[in-house]
C-alpha cells in the first residue's frame, strides 16, 4: 500500500503515456504483457494512447480462435478498455494497407492515422513504451 | 500447484486459493472459497460473484476494482454501483474476494 499512497501525493501529475504495440498478438508474451501494463496503468489516472503498428494490428483482429494453438484470446480484453477510461486508441494507416486490412476488420473502434499524424502524436508524449 | 478437496471432488488452486481453471468452477467451488474468505453468501454476494463471471466470459479479464463497480452501478443500479454497498458484501475487497469465490484469477492492477 505504501506505493499507492506515494502515487497519491503527486496525484495532480498527469503525464501522457503511448504504449505502442508492434507485435502479432501469439507467439511472443509482448501483446498480452503489454495490455496488462496498460490496464494497470488505467489505476493510476494517467493520460494513455494505444498504438498499434507493423503486425501489432493483428491484435485487434475479429474473429480470432486460438484453440488450434492452445493458448488464451485475450483479443476481447480489448473491448473492455473503454470500461477502464482507455479511448484513446490509434492504428497506422500503412500498416493496416500492408495487411489489407480496415476498420471494418478490427474489434473496436481505432482512429486511423498516416505516418504523419503518428509522429506529431508521439512528439507530444512524456513516456512511449514499446512492447 | 496446491489441491483442494470439495465436494469429494480435486481442484487444483494458486498460492492464494484462486481457481486454477475456472471452466471448473460450480456452485460447490464459490461455497467453498467464500466460507474459505469468511463471507456468509447472500443472494447480494451471488449478484455481484455472477455479475463477475459474465464480466470476465465477455472480456476474459476480472475487472479492477474502480472498473467493477462503474460496471455494476450501470447493471444493477447505482445503490449496488458502489464502494459502500461492494464492501459491505466483501469486507476485504470486492475484486479480490468476489473475484476468488467465482473462480476467476486475482484482477490485474489490484493493489
Amino acid at each position: 500500500m505504501s506505493e499507492m499512497d506515494d502515487m497519491d501525493e503527486g496525484s495532480g501529475i498527469i503525464k501522457k503515456f503511448m504504449f505502442l504495440n508492434r507485435k502479432a498478438p501469439h507467439g511472443t508474451v509482448y501483446a498480452l504483457e503489454g495490455l496488462e501494463v496498460v490496464l494497470i496503468t488505467a489505476a493510476f489516472d494517467q493520460d494513455v494512447s494505444m498504438v498499434f503498428t507493423d503486425d501489432g494490428v493483428y491484435q485487434l483482429i475479429k474473429g480470432v480462435d486460438t484453440k488450434g494453438i492452445e493458448v488464451k484470446d485475450f483479443s476481447k480484453t480489448y473491448r473492455a478498455l473503454d470500461g477502464y477510461d482507455i479511448e484513446k486508441l490509434y492504428v497506422d494507416q500503412k500498416s493496416m494497407d500492408a495487411r489489407g486490412l480496415t476498420e471494418e476488420d478490427l474489434i473496436v473502434d481505432v482512429t486511423v492515422l498516416s505516418v504523419d499524424e503518428m509522429a506529431n502524436l508521439m512528439a507530444e508524449q512524456d513516456i512511449v513504451i514499446s512492447f | 500447484m496446491p489441491m483442494v478437496d470439495i465436494a469429494g471432488k480435486e481442484y487444483e488452486v494458486d498460492e492464494e486459493g484462486y481457481l486454477i481453471d475456472l471452466s471448473q468452477w460450480n456452485e460447490d467451488v464459490g461455497k467453498f472459497m467464500a466460507v474459505e474468505e469468511k463471507v456468509e453468501m447472500t443472494d447480494g454476494h451471488w449478484e455481484v460473484v455472477n455479475f463477475l463471471r459474465e464480466y470476465y466470459a465477455e472480456y476474459q479479464i476480472a475487472p479492477a476494482v474502480r472498473v467493477l463497480t462503474k460496471a455494476i452501478g450501470k447493471k444493477l443500479g447505482a445503490d449496488k454501483g458502489n464502494n459502500k454497498y461492494l464492501y459491505e458484501l466483501f469486507p476485504y475487497g470486492p475484486a479480490k474476494q468476489a473475484c476468488k469465490i467465482a473462480g476467476l484469477p486475482k484482477p490485474t492492477g489490484c493493489i
